[in-house]
């Protein structure tokens, strides 16, 4: 570890933090169809949009008809994009001719990309053609991440509105969320990464003789446009196998810093975007101080853990930290951030392989996974999993001052409640169920490549990346295989929409309360105590939810190691 | 003024025998499966000691899953145990009740109108809408409001208390309740209530808890405590799976063990005794609510509703000053207020000669003076003596000046209107005080407000309860006396309507209120409240209107009804973060035991240093099972309430609760652990 190192964090984190609150105030405006900047240029096209679709963007659904079209929309997107990959040999922008893909590995992909998880089971230059790429992958990823940040959208109404029968109209919050903000950023920030060397092109790949005078193939494409949302919208399926761990997709520790930014700076700015637009700014800030505070403690733990590095290397006299697996270019405290970033964010993307990580630097990105994908999650969907997590919070917390619990002036009762627990059960009924039933069956462990607890956390990693929508691998499981590529599509699609309507549910029921007036007896919920209660709750369920599966792993992994055990 | 009527029957010997027995009766899973909690421990107890069975008969050791068995079964039966007592105490409290429900006759009246017409019935055949008469010596059949004559009644048989009271037709002292003993006199009482679902008889099953239905925040907990479970059932059975990857065969025994130890048992075992332990505080303060729900819906109230007379204020306008006009020494003014006084036997009248005596050292008269007394009227609005060379009166203010005047005409002193002014604006009563045509001086009649009121108002604004007083006054006086008793707001000439539209004002404004009263006037506002306290003494109206009725008859009672409701919630979610904070001591107890065999390593997680793997997992069980029985009396009695504001009772509740609940089980377990490795039990 050096002063260099936690420099290198400590500007990472305070970048991400202050672009929260301008992102979040552009953000609110635009979700609550106030006039931006962007009006004059947009609001055609968005109008043209609504016209041809006909929808009436002054008509309000109600929980039920938002949630109905929410799912009408995601299952459009899936049987398109399993109907692209299977048909991928037929359709144009082909250069490589790549053929069909199998119908487990298409349904795996498909689910992955409209779940915004982009769990990718495939290697993308030697599996994809450009039309897979360009028209299946990134439409998804633009609508899959407007998805979840729609919801944001009745969420804050179900606190700003009292007695309200109708939530808002999904088809127009999807529409504003991509016309005004995924687009304009997407395209700034792809050109901004062409600049810095990032390539965008639809040419044949190109063979090359290495100096040792091996052939080595390297492949081409659209990547810039692609790499943008995939950062942005926390979706994470690298254009490259290796994802962002390629020269190609992130050349130098300039992109490595947008890319890294971009992570997670929608899904924090949501946080503020949400506070504004329940009129309380503050209450925004004090749930991405919750966030901020998982991301702190990650970024510190995974730099500790790689910085202090393997002892038997050093037995073998190599010394310094941990380096298997990571980028010379970005290095050891680059690598913690984006691990951390990109778990904590359920985007997925890597710079680095998370299976080499140390036994504890392996479980920081496992446990942000498994504490829901809530710190700050995915674009929309962390901060919902993190409201799910207040919710429960603030109920017990209500109880504990004498009062009919309450948040953000809606009180708390059966029907959220059972609602918060259904959203939050489903996790760790995907993650432990499949893991469970894979770490005894045959077919299952074929495709592990470590045997001991590696081999176990590889299987417990990837359900925790398919169940949190993460989609990060802890490298080195073989999972293109009818297994993995079912039961991983399963877990995806369950806590994806099993969660979303829960949610919506909870905001159909607050929207329909009335508001209460704070007093002194309420407790507040944007200063410190909350914040430490908030994460402690988070802590507290998820930790005693897998702390036996996290002990069986990269727990007893470490003390094996301390007590000099290989496999 | 509180007076335990209801003497909370103290844990003695037969009470707890008979919760023993109760609580074996309880194991019926019709009345378990209420419970998730427990009846997941309950089917998983069955399960072990069948395991145990299985290895008594081929013969393999059983001490383990024995013990295993036996202390699952104590958790189910503790909990059960601590239900059956909490039941105990209300049902002693029933019993005393019932004795007083005895079957009586009646005398129905076909014609309410012909007293001489009576045909005898018994209390069970009365109707609402018949009407019967009773005498002195008699037990009023049934709840009913009097239409005719006027009587004294005791209603120790509902109140325990044994003074009687007044209860006359019309007005708001009209409604009698059955069971209770008329003393003196008739009355014609018109019946309200069927048998069977009278105030006595709601009240014995209020009580008993037969009628408990399950409070809105406790179905919610009870949700949460579910889900809970569920993540546990989840979390431990995939352990199976996980752990054969590792080549560990867990037994079920183990498995068990260890879920019961992470399923929310503490709170789950404690949760219904907590409601029914609320419920017999209320109680225990002479209010009885009508349900549950009012009860946790008092720990909400964000403002309070307070009439004026009778709450805040004595209820009698008392004299507080005597002010002399120039040329009029005090002295002599106080001894013609205490002349004019002496004969008039209105509160007020007394108040003044109290004053003149303890404020001005006048020695009351040792023998009547000779004069004749003149009687207060409406018509003169004076009252006064007639001595022999003095002509004392006193009165308002407009109607002395007129009495002087109609003597000799003389300039009303300014002195004097000064005074009178003086007293108008800080919203008393001025007196006016004449000796034949001379104005001697004015007294200052002012509405006392009660000597520890502004004590509670402060504390209730510390628990973020806005109170608002509501009087027929003027604004003047009734902002006089709202500054003086500190309350935060007024309404000043309030009608019933007034006080309806105040009321539907603040809710829509997002906020609960709490009110009481007593008379029939008040009774859109009580049911328009929502946490309505009936007095006792009060209309039959106004008793069906509220949701609590509180037989002292003491509004300012409502304090401690919001925390009697305040310290319910506290309690359950206090214990439910105590039960969840324990799940980390326990994991590090069993987590490294299970595994010991097939990754020793995980030995490092058994900070605790327990003996053996087989101690470590018994000594969870018998800590989870006897923090049950431990926390009974804090369940029963209630976590303390402190108005000291949310953010510091949740840190302060967290502190202990949260991190005592992190903290007690490492202690605890530990030391069973020592006890059980001690006395070789495995």
């Amino acid at each position: 570890m050096t002063l260099n190192g936690w420099l290198q964090i400590a500007i990472m984190l305070a970048l991400v933090v202050l672009t929260a609150r301008p992102l979040g105030i552009f953000m609110a405006s635009v979700m609550q169809g106030k006039s931006t900047f962007l009006h004059r240029s947009v609001r055609p096209i968005e109008t043209r949009l609504y016209s041809l679709a006909g929808v009436d963007e002054t008509r309000e659904q109600t929980w039920l008809q938002y949630v109905a079209s929410l799912l009408a929309f995601n299952a459009a997107g899936f049987v398109l994009h399993y109907a692209i990959l299977r048909l991928q040999g037929f359709l144009p922008l082909n250069p490589q001719g790549f053929g069909a893909l199998s119908e487990h590995l298409a349904f795996n992909t498909a689910v992955s990309f409209v779940t915004n998880t982009n769990w990718q089971s495939y290697g993308g230059e030697t599996t994809l053609s450009y039309f897979s790429q360009m028209v299946g992958l990134t439409v998804q990823n633009f609508v899959s991440a407007a998805t979840g940040m729609a919801i944001i959208v009745p969420l804050a109404r179900a606190f700003s509105r009292a007695n309200a029968t109708t939530v808002g109209n999904f088809w127009v919050d999807l529409t504003r969320v991509t016309l005004y903000v995924l687009l304009p950023l997407s395209i700034i920030m792809a050109f901004a990464l062409i600049a810095l060397g990032v390539p965008q092109n639809l040419s044949n790949y190109v063979d090359a003789t290495t100096l040792e005078g091996a052939k080595q193939t390297i492949a081409q494409g659209p990547v810039a446009s692609q790499l943008a949302i995939k950062q942005l919208g926390t979706n994470g399926g690298g254009f490259f196998n290796v994802n962002s761990a390629h020269p190609y997709e992130n050349p130098s520790i300039w992109t490595n810093t947008i890319e890294s930014w971009a992570i997670v700076a929608l899904a924090l700015a949501l946080a503020v975007a949400f506070g504004r637009m329940i009129g309380r700014e503050r209450e925004g800030w004090a749930l991405l101080g919750v966030m901020m505070i998982f991301l702190l403690a990650g970024c510190a733990i995974a730099y500790w853990a790689e910085a202090a590095g393997n002892p038997f290397m050093h037995a073998m006299g190599v010394d310094g930290g941990n380096m298997e697996g990571k980028e010379v270019r970005f290095g050891i405290p680059q690598s913690a951030v984006w691990a951390t970033f990109t778990t904590g964010a359920s985007n997925g993307s890597v710079n680095s392989m998370h299976g080499s990580y140390m036994p504890l630097g392996g479980l920081v990105p496992l446990v942000l996974i498994q504490i829901g994908e809530v710190v700050p999650g995915g674009v929309g969907s962390g901060l919902y999993g993190i409201v799910v997590f207040a919710i429960i919070a603030m109920f017990v917390a209500g109880l504990m001052v004498g009062r009919t619990p309450e948040y953000l002036g809606k009180k708390l009762e059966a029907k959220e409640v059972k609602m918060a627990m259904l959203a939050i059960l489903i996790m760790p009924a995907f993650i432990l169920g499949f893991s469970a039933v894979s770490a005894v069956l045959p077919v299952a462990l074929a495709g592990l490549a470590n045997p001991g607890p590696r081999g176990y956390t590889e299987i417990l990693y990837a359900f925790s990346s398919a169940a949190g929508n993460n989609g990060s691998a802890f490298a080195g499981l073989t999972a293109n295989a009818p297994w993995y590529d079912t039961t991983l599509g399963i877990a995806m699609l369950a806590c994806r929409f099993g969660i979303i309507v829960p949610v919506m549910a909870i905001i159909g029921s607050l929207a329909a309360k009335p508001r209460l007036a704070p007093s002194g007896g309420t407790f507040p919920t944007d200063g410190a105590l909350f914040v430490a209660l908030l994460a402690g709750v988070i802590v507290i369920v998820s930790g005693l939810e897998f702390f036996p599966a996290l002990a069986l792993g990269p727990i007893v992994e470490h003390f094996q190691m301390l007590a000099g055990k290989t496999f | 003024m509180v007076r335990n009527t209801y003497k909370s029957a103290s844990l003695d010997k037969s009470l707890l025998l008979r919760a023993v027995v109760d609580a074996v009766r309880k194991l019926d899973p019709r009345l378990l499966i209420k419970n998730p909690v427990i009846f997941v421990t309950a089917v998983v107890s069955a399960l072990v000691t069948t395991l145990f069975a299985r290895d008594l008969l081929t013969g393999q050791p059983a001490a383990f899953s024995g013990q295993i068995a036996a202390w699952l079964w104590f958790t189910v039966l503790f909990a059960n145990f601590a239900e059956a007592v909490a039941e105990g105490r209300g049902r002693a409290q029933a019993e005393s009740l019932r004795k007083t429900r005895t079957e009586s006759s009646a005398r129905r009246l076909p014609d309410p109108k012909n007293r001489d017409r009576q045909e005898t019935v018994s209390a069970l055949d009365l109707r609402p809408g018949d009407t019967v008469l009773v005498v002195a010596g008699e037990i009023i059949p049934g709840d009913g409001e009097i239409i005719e004559g006027v009587a004294s009644v005791n209603e120790a048989a509902v109140t325990g208390e044994s003074a009687p009271v007044i209860r006359e037709a019309g007005g708001d002292r009209s409604a009698v309740t059955g069971g209770t003993t008329v003393l003196s006199d008739w009355i014609v009482v018109r019946i309200t209530s069927s048998p069977g679902s009278s105030f006595l008889d709601r009240m014995i099953a209020l009580v008993e808890g037969a009628e408990r239905q399950k409070t809105p925040n406790e179905i919610a907990l009870n949700i949460l405590l579910a889900g809970m479970t569920i993540v546990f059932l989840i979390a431990v059975v995939t352990l199976t799976g996980l752990g054969a990857y590792s080549g560990t065969n867990i037994a079920v025994t183990v498995l068990v063990a260890l879920l019961v130890t992470l399923i929310p048992t503490t709170i789950g075992g404690l949760l219904s005794a907590i409601g029914i332990a609320g419920m017999d505080r209320l109680l225990r303060f002479n209010v009885l609510a009508m349900s549950g729900r009012a009860v946790e819906a008092a720990g909400d109230v964000d403002t309070l509703l307070l009439d004026k007379t009778g709450t805040i204020t004595f209820g009698n306008r008392l004299a507080t000053e005597i002010i002399a006009v120039p040329g009029v020494s005090e002295r002599e003014a106080a001894e013609a207020a205490l002349l004019a006084s002496l004969a008039d036997g209105t509160p007020e009248g007394r108040s003044i000669v109290m004053l003149a005596q303890e404020k001005y050292g006048l020695a009351p008269p040792t023998a009547v003076p000779q004069g004749s007394f003149i009687e207060f009227s409406a018509t003169t609005r004076l009252s006064g003596i007639d001595l022999e060379t003095r002509k004392l009166r006193k009165g308002a203010v407009d109607a002395v000046v007129k009495f002087a005047g109609a003597k000799q005409a003389v300039a009303e002193p300014t002195a004097f209107r000064a005074a009178v002014d003086r007293i108008a604006r800080a919203g008393g009563t001025p007196l006016g005080l004449v000796d034949g045509d001379r104005l001697l001086g004015v007294i200052h009649l002012k509405d006392v407000v009660k000597p520890d009121i502004k004590e509670r108002f402060a504390q209730l604004r510390r628990m973020g309860i806005k109170t608002v007083m509501i009087t027929g006054d003027n604004p003047v006086t009734a902002a006089a006396i709202a500054s003086e008793a500190g309350v935060d707001d007024f309404v000043a000439e309030a009608t019933p309507e007034d006080k309806l539209r105040y009321i539907r004002n603040e809710q829509a404004q997002g906020r609960l209120i709490a009110m009481c009263g007593d008379g029939t006037n008040d009774a859109p506002a009580l049911a328009q409240a929502d946490v309505a306290v009936a007095m006792q003494s009060g209309t039959q109206a106004a008793r069906e209107a509220g949701n609590m009725v509180d037989l002292d008859s003491n509004p300012t009672k409502l304090i401690e009804v919001v925390e009697i409701g305040k310290q319910l919630l506290m309690t359950r979610g206090s214990l439910t973060t105590f039960s969840i904070a324990n799940d980390v001591a326990k994991y590090f107890a069993i987590i490294p035991a299970l595994f010991v065999a097939s990754l020793p390593e995980l030995g490092a997680l058994n900070v605790m240093g327990l003996a053996t793997p087989e101690s470590a997992i018994l000594s969870a069980v018998i800590f989870n099972a006897l923090i049950i029985v431990a926390l009974i009396p804090l369940a029963l009695k209630g976590v303390a309430y402190r108005p000291i504001g949310a953010a510091a009772l949740l840190r302060r509740n967290l502190l202990v609760y949260g991190l005592g609940g992190l903290a007690a089980p490492f202690i605890g377990i530990k030391l069973v652990d020592l006890a059980v490795s001690g006395l070789h039990l495995v």
